[in-house]
């Protein structure tokens, strides 16, 4: 008995440190960004935009703007066509058709977003032969769908169903009661849904390499290749310059808040509950 | 659509609600079986019974609400008025506006104000958009809900920030705004406090003058002091719903005409 | 109620159009290579002779390894997180492990390009080289940036998928096995192991599935430190490629159409695999999950 005890108590201290190891790495990975990027970020980094290769300094203002313009325009492409898709799923849940799309928005999360890229080269990009921040959108937008089809789904079903019932007993339709009642009540975990996938696009780097393929100056213009905060840290992590390193760990120190930000946010503020 | 004749043995009651041969399943799993009943108009009539005996279901499918769950179906009639509202040409969402409902937990919406959860069902199910129209629609209804100069002030916060008498008053006046004919009540009054639970039924009392109302209640006591026509349901070892008494309150509770009603109301009240 | 339907609509007609086009992208180099694109190993650009398997093998074995790794640490870590600890210790955790899901991967790679591999190079792979020299794959020039690294990362990357599902699907056992086991007599890591982890079984290698499912297409985090060489060696300590990296490294350079197309059929296949691997990896977890009927 001594022994299978001591063989449990082994087994669960084995399991805490594997759960303490993947929480640790966190941790490490964090301070490493934190300690590098304190120290080479300051404000004409976000200030200035890219100097020419090889000039020290200058910074990734672009970049973060083009980050907000290319994001911001995918979630504008992407909330309502998932928001609605999620509705119907909703509210055809049982049906063979609900269950296909179900089906596709759960294996379409797991697509590469490289192949996403892809399709929006294909679809924007090869046709008018040239790179833009618009074909970014694109891919982001499709990257989005998913997560904003089924957490609007959840959040639909998760309003308690004596809502749901009090609204149909009123004689309102099942449309009026989700539109007017049921959605308006799932509000916050759809916004919630938005936010993460925000945060998942945002911290996503591959489908730029070929949409919105980057730029060393300001471009506001969706139709012209962007600069991306993300991809600009690849294109510097990856560069031979010291510099460049330095700006990486900063724009990753950039990146990595904004993310952690906008998951908080998603998490905790937006927090409803129903009794 | 051709009105129906009710039932004979129940045509002789003056009666706008009449339920003929109702059969109530989920799935496969019948809950309820061969129900004949007349609920006289402008009356409560109490729907009384253990749990598990079917009432519930039978109130959900007099407003065709139990077809909204999950598997539930409906086999006979419910005439409103001499009309079959099962018939197939009867949108269940026109019936709904017809007889309105009010639940066992107060559900008002919860991103919606006083003043919006009263008029949302004539908002959203009637279409009415004038705000002068609706304005005097909320008063109204809160003023029968015995509602009004409690909230008379705050019409503008939030449905759940009152209490829960005060909301399940809101959800009675929100079911009376549309002006249905009928106000179904399923134990309205279960998750509430002996106070709230009186003023409700003081509430019940002065609109069955207006409106026929079928409550179900647990409560034999409540059945007794409300209700002017009472029906029992029992659940026999199949487990499924079926009526076993349906008259007079005093009559029911004084001189049972069934030996299972005697049983169940001196069990309960011994 | 029709701007419900039209999405829906528009939502499987983008899936539908992502795969007609990325098939008809690929077009060129299935006529040109057929099939035996996927099993020959020159990727040349300058002959414009593309073969995939040195590709599919660092993509597979860079997998692997990160499932190897992470599937360990995820399950045991899943089982604490889920049977073993107490809500204070749970919560923290459970959320640091969720937020690791959150880091972008291009910060993954930044962290593996320059701390985790001059850390193999120096330290893990001298020190595997010393211990386990006589094993083929731990033989070889060190170089840092291969495919052992890749594997180390993509691990990190996945490990949170591995975590959080297993977690689900361990809590999703009903409690009374865990009471018949401990009224038996057992202790809790035997019941543990010996009842809740074989009744998770399945869910538990859907969640294994679903992490193999976005190691098999990382690409940002893999090109940084894969080393980006289309060879196969038997060595891990070698750099290798990955069909997401070869995409990205050399999608905007490819200028014969030939290239572009064969680039194109790496997605395509990418995208195939995954709608195959995530189909089975939903199924196997909504099964324990979701036990029927409830929808």
């Amino acid at each position: 008995m001594a022994g299978r005890r001591l063989k449990s108590a082994f087994g669960v201290v084995v399991a805490a440190t594997c759960s303490g190891i993947a929480a640790s790495t966190l941790l490490i990975i964090f301070g490493y960004v934190v300690v590098q990027g304190i120290s080479a970020i300051n404000l004409p980094f976000l200030l200035e935009v890219p100097r020419p290769v090889g000039v020290t300094g200058g910074g990734v203002a672009n970049g973060i703007v083009g980050s907000l313009l290319i994001v911001g325009i995918a979630g504008i492409l992407a909330t309502p066509v998932g928001v609605l898709t999620g509705i119907f799923l909703a509210l055809f849940g049982r049906g063979a058709l609900a269950e296909g799309i179900r089906f596709l928005a759960d294996v379409l999360a797991g697509v590469p977003s490289i192949a996403i890229g892809l399709f929006a080269y294909t679809l924007f990009v090869a046709p008018f032969r040239h790179f833009s921040g618009l074909s970014a959108s694109v891919a982001f937008a499709i990257l989005m769908l998913p997560i904003i089809i089924r957490t609007a789904e959840e959040a639909i079903r998760s309003v308690p169903s004596t809502v749901r019932e009090g609204a149909l007993a009123l004689g309102m339709s099942v449309y009026s009661a989700t539109v007017k009642v049921i959605l308006p009540a799932a509000r916050p975990a759809i916004v919630t849904g938005l936010l993460l996938a925000i945060a998942r696009v945002t911290g996503e780097t591959a489908p730029l390499l070929f949409t919105a393929f980057g730029s060393q100056f300001w471009e506001l213009n969706p139709n012209n290749p962007m600069a991306e905060l993300a991809l600009q840290v690849f294109t510097y992590a990856i560069s031979p310059y010291d510099d460049w390193h330095r700006q990486a760990w900063a724009g990753a120190l950039v990146l990595i808040s904004v993310v952690f930000l906008i998951n908080f946010f998603a998490r905790f503020a937006l927090r409803t509950r129903f009794s | 659509m051709q009105p129906v004749e009710p039932p004979d043995a129940i045509a002789s009651l003056d009666a706008n609600l009449v339920v003929d041969n109702l059969s109530a399943l989920y799935g496969k799993r019948l809950a309820l079986e061969g129900v004949n009943l007349a609920f006289p108009s402008k009356a409560i009539t109490a729907l009384i019974g253990p749990s598990g005996c079917g009432k519930t279901t039978l109130l959900r499918c007099l407003n065709r609400i139990h077809e909204t769950a999950n598997l539930g179906t409906v086999s006979g009639r419910v005439l409103l008025d001499g009309q079959d509202i099962y018939a197939p040409e009867v949108n269940p969402v026109a019936v709904r506006r017809r007889v309105g409902m009010v639940f066992q937990r107060a559900n008002p919406f919860p991103t919606m104000t006083i003043r919006e959860n009263v008029v949302s069902g004539l908002r959203f199910a009637v279409g009415v958009r004038s705000p002068q129209h609706l304005n005097e629609a909320a008063e109204r209804v809160l003023r029968l809900a015995f509602l009004w100069d409690e909230v008379k002030d705050k019409l503008n916060r939030p449905g759940v920030s009152i209490s829960g008498g005060q909301q399940q008053r809101l959800c009675i006046a929100r079911a009376l705004a549309s002006d249905p004919d009928v106000l179904l009540m399923d134990e309205a009054t279960s998750a509430l406090d002996p106070i709230a639970t009186a003023q409700i039924e003081e509430l019940m009392v002065s609109l069955a003058g207006r409106y026929t109302i079928v409550a179900v209640t647990h409560n034999m006591q409540q059945a007794a002091r409300v209700s002017e026509y009472t029906a029992l349901l029992l659940a026999a070892e199949d487990r499924v719903g079926r009526l076993v008494e349906f008259g007079d309150t005093q009559q029911m509770f004084t001189k049972p005409k069934d030996r299972r009603t005697e049983d169940y109301i001196t069990g309960r009240f011994g | 109620m029709l701007a419900v339907y039209a999405s829906s609509a528009l939502f499987v007609l983008i899936v539908a159009g992502l795969f007609a086009e990325l098939f008809s992208g690929s077009w060129l180099a299935m006529r040109t290579f057929g099939p035996s694109f996927l099993w020959t190993s020159h990727w040349n650009p300058v002959t414009n002779h593309f073969g995939a398997l040195p590709l599919i093998y660092g993509t597979v074995v860079s997998s692997a390894i990160g499932i190897l790794l992470a599937g360990v640490i995820g399950i045991f870590a899943a089982a604490y997180l889920a049977d073993f600890a107490n809500r204070f210790l749970a919560q923290p955790l459970t959320f640091m492990i969720e937020m690791l899901a959150a880091v972008p991967s291009v910060v993954f790679g930044l962290w593996g390009l320059f701390v985790l591999a001059p850390i193999m190079r120096n330290y893990v792979d001298p020190f595997l080289q010393a211990k386990f020299g006589f094993l083929p794959i731990f033989q070889g020039t060190i170089y840092g940036t291969s495919l052992l690294t890749a594997g180390v990362i993509l691990a990190i990357m996945i490990v949170p998928t591995v975590t959080a599902i297993s977690r689900d699907v361990i809590k999703a056992i009903p409690n009374d096995l865990r009471e018949a086991s401990a009224s038996l007599g057992a202790t809790r890591w035997e019941t543990m192991w010996k009842v809740v982890l074989p009744a998770a079984r399945a869910g538990i290698f859907g969640a294994l599935i679903l992490a193999l499912g976005r190691a098999l297409g990382e690409t940002i985090a893999v090109t940084m430190v894969i080393g980006n060489r289309p060879a196969i060696a038997v060595s891990l300590f070698a750099p290798a490629y990955s069909l997401p990296s070869v995409i990205a490294n050399e999608f905007t350079e490819a200028t014969a159409d030939v290239y572009l197309s064969a680039l194109i059929e790496l997605g395509l296949v990418l995208f195939v695999v995954s709608m195959i691997v995530n189909g089975l990896a939903r199924f196997l977890t909504l099964t324990v999950l979701r036990p029927a009927g409830s929808r």
